[in-house]
């Protein structure tokens, strides 16, 4: 069976080119240089149909560049990404437009992700109208039955998003997502801007959408608790590199990947909410000059002389499970 | 499915209350102050004014057969031969003073707000392309708009007119064109800020054309600053043709704005007779003063950062 998505070596790097003053500076003999910040570094892995995939990583660790990549909102710098076996470059113009709107993005910040100047219909219904899935006389009904599924009353269609609370307006992104028919939501950090109090009613939602419409999700987070309870199997980035992938038990009985057991030391933690905390010892270091070799030996207890200079690659550890460390080598 | 009828339930209690639009609270909001209040009245008075002039005007000035050149140079308040009052005198041609003064505000304003909307829709669809496609796209636009703004509007009106020669739609064409870079300029820098924000990344990812995207998701959240660079502009407008008629180009003879009058009038000064310089000029402060408080009020209430 191929899976529902497959990434792979997808690579994305953002460069700041420099500007006029930059470039005659360079031609003088400065040692400026174009800033390249590899954000997302040669990520491979998949989501097999109806699975929960949660992505984690602490933040600027490149989880929504990778995500925005899937959702097709960001071409990538190199590598493939394939919906249900087709390579999207390989996509005819019809196919493309079919993995566009079948793969959705529910984004972080329930404030700049609704556009402020549009009523909630307008939201909701400008998409399916534009891709045929209703027409403008059945708009309004197309949208109501959206809204209800998502747990809005439809009353509110005429409102703008000012007018709602955060999880009202996370569901109203919810709603709009699922108003084109998505398969594949990619959901990035959806949770973490809203009250403690309403992120289990979101997460509960997102769950009972799963089962009912028959979602596949790939759920992103910089909070290994949030993720925990939701997905079947965990993938673990670290400075843009994935480092470690297993189903969630499995992860949390037996972490391979040192950067993993560093994670799990944090889970029973305190309220840690809305906050950025650093679960591991030592500095984040910048995906603008990451360290050679492993990008996690400046921080890793077990780091050998090997890891400082030979990138650890992504490999099978056991059936189902993949690590990129050297302590695997023996 | 209980805990969302009780998240719902807070809306449910407030959807009694009227529905308040952007645009009521904006209302509200710009009525507050008095001197806007009064400004606006005013400009509303000018703008019908200029918009209904040969209802409104006591005599048709560019009419030659009531224009009498037996009448020119009279103090404001003579009577006609014909038994007409002169409420604010005539001018050198023998206008009525009132009339040709309407007249002109008509043009005036007409040239203002034609380049103003030319020069907005111009200027907005270069900036937004600019903002949202980014790269060589943006350089090369950005490059020319910088270039454009560095010569003084005056001088390249100036160049231009002494190329198109006189007319109404020459000096409208000349205005548009020096002022469609500071249109660009602004839309283009809040353009920027928005197409970042995640609703951009929502249509993008909902397939909705670039088209659609510039026009009906960026350009409505840009349009704050823009209204109120529409309003100083236009403003700016109506005086840089009052400036390009004094100089005496730009604007025909027999057609006469604000500007050409108190040009027109400028020769009699030295002789005692102020009144055919001096309403017109009165009328142009008028108006330049109340589009600029306009303006102003828009700015404070429009302001991005106290909105929302
Ligand atoms: N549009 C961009 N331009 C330049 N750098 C970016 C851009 N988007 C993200 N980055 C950089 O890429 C890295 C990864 O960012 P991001 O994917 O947002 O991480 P995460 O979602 O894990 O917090 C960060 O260092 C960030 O500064
Ligand atoms: S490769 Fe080396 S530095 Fe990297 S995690 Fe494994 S032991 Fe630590
Ligand atoms: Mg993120």
């Amino acid at each position: 069976m191929t899976a529902m998505l497959e990434v792979k070596d997808l690579t994305k790097n953002f460069v700041k080119r420099l500007d006029m003053a930059g470039k005659i500076a360079q031609k003088l003999g400065s040692s400026i240089r174009e800033e390249v910040v590899h954000a997302v570094d040669t990520a491979s892995f998949t989501v097999d149909k109806g699975e929960v995939v949660g992505l984690v990583g602490e933040s600027g660790c490149g989880k929504s560049t990778l995500g925005r990549m899937i959702a097709g909102i960001l071409p990538p710098t190199a590598g493939q990404i394939s919906f249900k076996g087709v390579e999207f470059t390989s996509m005819t113009q019809e196919e493309g437009d079919a993995a566009a709107l079948a793969i959705q993005m529910i984004f972080q910040d329930p404030f700049a992700s609704l556009n402020p100047r549009m009523r909630v219909e307008e939201i909701i219904g400008e998409a399916p109208v534009i891709h045929g899935m209703t027409t403008m006389q059945e708009k309004a009904n197309y949208v109501g039955e959206t809204m209800e599924r998502v747990g809005l009353g439809r009353e509110y269609s005429r409102r703008y998003p000012h007018q709602f609370s955060g999880g009202q307006r996370q569901r109203i992104g919810i709603a709009r997502a699922l108003a084109v028919q998505p398969e594949f939501l990619v959901c990035d950090e959806a949770i973490a801007a809203l009250d403690v109090s309403i992120q289990a009613q979101v997460i509960n939602l997102f769950m009972d959408l799963r089962t009912d419409l028959d979602l596949t999700y790939l759920f992103i987070s910089h909070d290994l608790s949030v993720v925990e309870h939701i997905s079947d199997r965990l993938v673990i980035m670290y400075l843009g590199r994935i480092v470690e992938t297993a189903p969630t038990d499995e992860l949390f009985d037996k972490p391979n990947h040192p950067y993993t057991s560093a994670l799990l030391n944090e889970v029973p933690r305190l309220d840690h909410r809305g906050i950025d905390y650093e679960p591991v010892s030592g500095e984040i270091p910048s995906p603008l000059d990451p360290p050679p070799g492993c990008h996690f030996h400046p921080r890793c207890p077990h780091a050998m002389d090997r890891c400082k200079a030979e990138i650890p690659v992504l490999r099978e550890i056991a059936p189902g499970r993949l690590s990129a460390c050297h302590l695997n080598d023996g | 499915m209980n805990t969302i009828a009780e998240q719902v339930a807070p809306i449910a209690a407030a959807s009694e209350v009227k529905v308040e639009t952007p645009f009521r609270r904006f209302c509200t909001a710009f009525l507050d102050s008095k001197v806007a209040t009064t400004a606006l009245i005013v400009l509303g008075i000018l703008i019908f004014m200029a918009l209904f002039a040969p209802l409104i005007s006591p005599t048709n000035p560019y009419d030659l057969a009531v224009v009498s050149i037996l009448d020119s140079k009279m103090p404001p308040g003579t009577k006609s031969l014909d038994g007409v009052t002169f409420l604010l005198g005539t001018d050198g041609a023998g206008r009525d003073l009132v009339s040709a003064m309407i007249y002109g505000l008509r043009i005036s304003l007409g040239v203002g707000v034609m380049s103003g909307i030319f020069a907005m829709a111009i200027g907005a669809t270069v900036g937004l392309i600019a903002a949202y496609f980014g790269g060589r796209t943006e350089n090369i636009i950005m490059r020319i708009v910088d270039i454009q703004l560095s010569f003084p509007a005056i001088l390249v009106a100036l160049i231009l007119l002494a190329i198109l020669g006189k007319g109404v739609d020459k000096i409208t064409i000349a205005l548009i064109i020096v002022q469609w870079a500071y249109y660009a300029r602004t839309v283009r820098g809040s353009a920027l800020v928005e197409r970042n924000k995640e609703y951009i990344e929502a249509a993008t990812c909902l397939a909705i054309g670039h088209r659609r995207i510039l026009f009906r998701h960026l350009l409505p959240n840009c349009l704050p600053p823009l209204i109120v660079v529409g309003t100083i502009q236009t403003a700016h407008a109506i005086s840089l043709e009052a400036t390009l008629s004094f100089l005496g180009v730009g604007l025909p003879v027999s057609e006469p704005s604000l500007g050409l009058l108190i040009s027109n009038g400028f020769d009699y000064m030295l002789s005692g007779k102020y009144w055919i310089s001096f309403f017109p000029g009165i009328a142009l402060l008028i108006t330049i003063v109340s589009i600029n408080l306009v303006g102003d009020q828009l700015r404070d209430v429009l302001n991005p950062r106290l909105d929302r």
